[in-house]
């Protein structure tokens, strides 16, 4: 334990070494004078702000709306991609039938859907659901479909040998086999849903921290700005650490 | 008929084609393989071994000619002709005992006392808990053999099985795999390019030539159970068929130093 303690430390400074590098030069900067508070905020505005935020419920408020939104547009995201991933991998009529719509729809980045949204759902949490929804359901598809495709067909020998019932074959052959690469497409997912409602935000939005985003350039105020950003980056990477952690824990076998 | 034979093979062409090339794998086989015997099939690679013990195991199908086992035509697998493969094929997810309920038949699916017992028969009970992964690779082709057996098959067929295992696991499972014969009387073929272990298993060994694949020669060894490695009849067995291997002319070469 205390071993593993000290390798622990070691390991915490190299990982820590490099943020505090980058406060020090911001810092420096401000003490030499070469920052203006239009263009980028020192770091005690910054942390000026941040306790602002916190304190009148902004902070909560818009970090809340957006993480709703991608959760609501993801799980949409990921049961549609589940079972049409599913239905294109088991029925080769179904995956020629749907072959070339979902090709060009694929491309289509989600920002371009935008203005369409807005034009079907208006500026509502629906046009946003749908903009997170498209962003987050092709990675999750395509990597369901590639999954079952890679399992080695050696196992399906195995199972006609066995003489495996259909939904055996899918419940203990199809679903875990396809496991690892679905995991992977959830995880790219969800940074796309991630990357949409922000997006999604900055073009139509009173709350959100796309929002944030938009907002504090209108008011140029930098130091809402990076808080916006910093907020976007530290909850992206709270939300995969915990899509890996669920990895570890349903993928035992690799 | 006086011996039962389970496995009956007659004219049996196999022809690959892939539309551009015909490649004749097997051609014009005869083989009867009598109930409860050990059978071993040699040859170079390319000869077709595998491909007839997969013919006869029902994975490949579109042949020329009949192949009957158990009196029936085969055209698909079973769980009557179990089937051993090189790789050892068990679901990396699935752990030991789930892998062997996985390949068991509906009404046999909650029997943990067959699972348990076959698992006793490997040597492996302390292991029913364990994932593929932790296992080696002699044990992980125990557990085929005993997800195999615990199936109850008429006839277990050996895709080289112990090819990828080194040199003692391998002699291990062998002298495992006779005591299960022994026990099970269970008819057994074996693929193999090791002609030590032909002879050392096979009852009859059938050594197969290749382009077209043709049985060229079936021997009788007669080492009887339990079996020497070192005895004189063993030896006399290996060099017979080493001769159909290496040319006669090959064979002196070391008297002439």
């Amino acid at each position: 334990m205390e071993e593993k303690n000290k390798k622990g430390i070691g390991y915490l400074l190299l990982y820590i070494t490099l943020p505090v590098i980058i406060l020090i030069v911001w810092e420096g900067f401000n003490q030499a004078g070469e920052l203006k508070p239009y263009t980028m905020p020192s770091l005690a505005k910054l942390f000026e702000t941040t306790v602002e935020y916190a304190n009148n419920g902004q902070l909560f408020e818009n970090i809340s709306v957006s993480v709703l939104l991608v959760l609501e547009g993801f799980f949409l995201a990921l049961a549609t991609a589940l079972i049409i991933g599913m239905l294109v991998s088991l029925f080769p009529k179904f995956d020629i039938f749907t072959d070339l719509v979902i090709q060009i729809l694929k491309p289509i980045p989600p920002i371009a859907w935008i203005p369409l949204a807005i034009l079907w759902f208006g500026i509502g949490q629906e046009s946003k659901i749908f903009i997170i929804f498209i962003g987050a359901v092709f990675p999750i598809f395509l990597n369901t479909v590639d999954g079952v495709k890679t399992i080695d067909k050696k196992y399906f020998e195995l199972a006609k040998v066995y003489e495996i019932p259909r939904s055996q074959l899918i419940k203990n052959i199809v679903i875990p086999g396809a496991l690892p690469s679905i995991m992977t497409g959830i995880r790219v997912g969800l940074g796309n849903a991630w990357v949409s409602v922000v997006a999604a935000e900055m073009i139509g939005a009173t709350k959100g921290v796309g929002y944030m985003l938009s907002n504090g350039r209108s008011l140029s105020r930098p130091d809402i700005v990076i808080l916006g950003m910093l907020l976007v980056g530290i909850f992206g990477k709270i939300m995969d650490d915990i899509l890996k952690f669920l990895r570890r824990k349903v993928i035992t076998w690799l | 008929m006086a011996v039962n034979n389970i496995v009956e093979i007659k004219h049996l062409t196999k022809i690959f084609d892939d539309g551009k090339n015909n490649v004749k794998a097997l051609e014009d086989i005869e083989l009867e393989i009598s109930e409860g015997s050990f059978t071993s099939i040699i040859g170079g690679s390319g000869c077709g071994k595998s491909t007839m013990l997969r013919i006869i195991g029902g994975l490949e199908n579109n042949y020329q000619g009949d192949v009957i086992v158990n009196g029936e035509k085969v055209n698909s697998p079973s769980r009557e002709k179990g089937f051993i493969f090189q790789d050892h094929r068990l679901l990396p997810w699935l752990t030991v005992k789930e892998n062997i309920r996985f390949s068991l038949p509906k009404e046999q699916k909650k029997n943990d006392e067959l699972i348990k017992k076959y698992l006793a028969l490997v040597g492996l009970s302390e292991f029913e808990n364990a994932l593929p992964k932790q296992l080696s690779g002699g044990m992980a082709q125990r557990v085929a053999i005993a997800r195999a057996l615990a199936n109850k098959p008429k006839i277990l067929l050996l895709d080289e099985p112990f090819g990828a295992l080194d040199a003692i696991t391998k002699v291990n499972l062998q002298e495992e795999l006779l005591k299960i014969w022994q026990k099970e009387k269970i008819t057994m073929i074996i693929v193999t390019h090791d002609i030590d272990e032909a002879v050392y298993l096979g009852e009859n060994v059938v050594v197969m030539t290749p382009r077209p694949g043709r049985i060229k020669q079936i021997y009788k060894t007669d080492l009887g159970t339990p079996r020497l490695r070192t005895g004189v009849q063993f030896t006399k067995a290996r060099d017979e068929i080493y001769k159909e291997f290496f040319k006669e002319a090959e064979v002196p070469f070391s008297y002439n130093i």
